[in-house]
């Protein structure tokens, strides 16, 4: 059981408050597609609307081509896992499981074997006679994911379901989420605000801002070649470098950027010239090397050791503040002097209107 | 620490700990759980109001059980309660459901449907006065429409009960639609989305999800209203002084007249003990079935 889903030029507004705006977009049948966005960019609004539980403003979304606006939510083949699991506290497990299947009347003997399936898929089959309330946060997360399963659905929605777990218990419910696409083959579109699961997750991820999709693509086209300054900024951690651009002009060797006493030569897209205001670069493209050598001198501001590898926040002459990566336990200290290396064809120009150029291709 | 303060404990075995419950206890002492037993002491005194008089034993509850009118009182009190609990609390979830929305219209209708708890008694019984009273009255108005006559309803032996019970529920219910308004707001409206997922209808969602979602609140309204109802006293007095023939007497209406009408303090004491039993068994029964149900 798979969907193909086509949404087309959606709008929702709230009162006198726009959400969507004119927002189209398709999704092939068995893809995982993350919608990732800041809170209030209305990725869950989409998200409810594809199940039913929003109204459609203005636009159309299609299920396998078939216009679903005018459908209840239950008859639109979707199963959803909400924030909240919004498992019912009254009822078991199993009934927990089997409801919406005994509301479109499927035999007894059915229920009892699709619960029994996904019991073991999940294995909760110790808990079926158990109440929400006498389960732990993953539990309840599981039973919200075996609700749907049961359905069958032609498409699973999630909707921030690892929110509430803790970091363990979220990656290793990523990995089995993965692993249930990969059993399933069904499509499944996961609504989140953390761009790790974003890029764990999806065969595609739908980056939204303010109304709108800011780009989508596979998450290392999103990481390498984010369209906007705001995907750029957003994807990533730490967050991408960005610097003032002040001068900019063509080289025989590419585009030569300067950013104060900074100059970067790459091989952008030559549109960037005359209109590029910043440079974006991320912390792993910039290396910690000794003062005096290197592009650019900078004062140690701040050290973070993360174990495998250390992020020096660097700061230039000039007040601007860069993030390096550095492998391994770093020796550096606070307050020392360092010269830091830009790797110059993995940085990125933007626009005032946040548009990005990124560096030409190499044509093999 | 000294060993002499470690001997008084860390947390609490130290006296002065219990001045804190001090005032709390006096009251509840001196003004619950004195005349409480100092009720039952009476019920086995021959007493007036001026003295406590000799002790009787039992037989102070031989005499109430061989007053007709004791016995034709608790009837009525049951009859009362068996007209008004299971009315107040079906109707107040009926309008909590339908009221249970932020429309202005909803709002104005929760506070219209309250209002009639804020009156006193003596307001409640007189509005239902003027619309139960023969020729003139509401209810003589309506029947006049259909050119029929209106029933004396706290005349007639078969329906004064009724009038009563129909005052007491236009009095009472705001109290259990507003706990069960309370209730429902309580309900996370993800459980309703996660419903309509589940293509559970309007009638399956109330009873699937609903209903087993306000059960505590069902219950704490079920015991609430017999505790109430078992008291009722005023809307008699004032509707029909318990006649016609006794018929509308409740236990506490003949608690009063025995007591401080005919000044019987002991046979008073007995028969508020007969109905301090009955509320507790009434509402223990009906608090131990719900839980039993809610285990299941």
């Amino acid at each position: 059981m798979t969907a193909e889903i086509d949404i087309r030029n959606v709008s929702k507004r709230f009162g006198s408050l726009t959400v969507l705006e004119d927002l189209s977009l398709k999704i092939p049948a068995h893809e995982f597609v993350v919608f990732l966005g800041p809170s209030g960019c209305g990725k869950s609004t989409l998200l409810r609307m594809i199940a039913g539980l929003e109204s459609i403003d203005i636009g159309e979304i299609f299920i396998n081509g078939e216009p679903i606006g005018h459908l209840p939510p239950g008859q639109r083949g979707v199963a959803m896992v909400f924030q909240s699991y919004a498992l019912y506290p009254h009822m078991t497990v199993r009934q927990n499981m089997a409801f919406g299947l005994q509301n479109i009347s499927v035999s007894s003997k059915v229920i009892a074997e699709r619960v029994a399936n996904a019991a073991r898929m999940l294995e909760i089959g110790h808990l079926l006679d158990r109440k929400p309330g006498q389960l732990s946060g993953g539990q309840r997360q599981r039973v919200a994911i075996g609700r749907a399963v049961v359905k069958e659905p032609n498409a699973f929605l999630f909707d921030e379901p690892l929110s509430n777990l803790d970091a363990a218990l979220r990656a290793r419910t990523r990995v089995e989420l993965a692993q249930l696409h990969q059993r399933l083959k069904s499509t499944m579109i996961f609504v989140t605000h953390d761009q790790m699961e974003a890029m764990t997750l999806a065969d595609r991820i739908v980056v939204m801002n303010n109304k709108k999709i800011e780009q989508i693509g596979s998450p290392m086209d999103i990481y390498d070649r984010p369209a906007t300054r705001f995907v750029a900024g957003f994807v990533g951690t730490p967050q991408m470098n960005f610097l003032n651009v002040t001068a900019l002009a063509t080289e025989p060797s590419g585009v030569r950027v300067e950013c104060g006493a900074l100059a970067v030569v790459a091989p952008f897209d030559a549109a960037a010239v005359g209109r590029a205001t910043m440079l974006g670069i991320r912390a792993e493209s910039v290396s910690v090397v000794r003062d005096g050598e290197g592009d650019i001198g900078a004062t140690i501001d701040v050290l973070e050791r993360l174990g495998d590898r250390s992020l020096v926040h660097a700061r230039l002459a000039d007040g601007q503040s860069v993030v390096a990566n550095e492998a391994g336990q770093t020796r550096l200290k606070v307050g020392e002097r360092i010269g830091l290396r830009f790797a110059g064809d993995k940085a990125h120009l933007f626009d005032a209107d946040g548009v990005a150029f990124h560096v030409r291709e190499a044509v093999s | 620490m000294s060993s002499n303060r470690r001997r008084t404990g860390p947390n609490g075995s130290d006296w002065r700990n219990a001045l804190f419950i001090a005032p709390y206890l006096f009251f509840f002492l001196t003004l619950l759980v004195f005349p409480l037993f100092w009720g039952i002491w009476l019920s086995f005194h021959k007493a007036d109001t001026f003295s406590s008089g000799a002790f009787v034993g039992f037989n102070n509850y031989v005499r109430l059980f061989n007053d007709h009118v004791f016995l034709q009182s608790i009837w009525n009190t049951f009859y009362f309660v068996f007209l008004t609990v299971p009315a107040l609390a079906i109707i107040g979830l009926t309008l909590a459901l339908a009221l249970n929305s932020s429309s202005r219209l909803a709002t104005v209708l929760r506070s219209l449907y309250f209002s009639s708890s804020v009156l006193s008694v003596t307001i409640v019984t007189l509005i239902w006065r003027i619309v139960f009273v023969p020729q003139f009255g509401l209810l003589s108005t309506i029947y006049g429409w259909f050119g029929a006559e209106a029933p004396a309803v706290l005349a007639d032996p078969d329906l004064a009960m009724i009038g009563i019970a129909l005052t007491t529920i236009w009095w009472c219910i705001g109290l259990p639609m507003m706990l069960f308004l309370a209730a429902l707001q309580q309900i996370p409206g993800d459980i309703y989305e996660a419903a309509a997922l589940d293509n559970a209808g309007w009638w399956r969602t109330l009873i699937s999800i609903t209903l087993p979602s306000i059960r505590r609140t069902f219950v704490l309204v079920l015991i609430i209203q017999i505790v109430l109802q078992f008291q009722l006293f005023g809307q008699s007095w004032l509707l029909t002084r318990g006649g016609p023939n006794n018929l509308t007497k409740p236990i506490v209406l003949y608690i009063y007249d025995i007591a401080f009408r005919r000044w019987d303090v002991g046979l008073g004491a007995a028969a508020s003990e007969v109905l301090f039993a009955l509320i507790l068994v009434a509402a223990m029964t009906q608090y131990l079935i719900s839980r039993r149900q809610e285990e299941r």
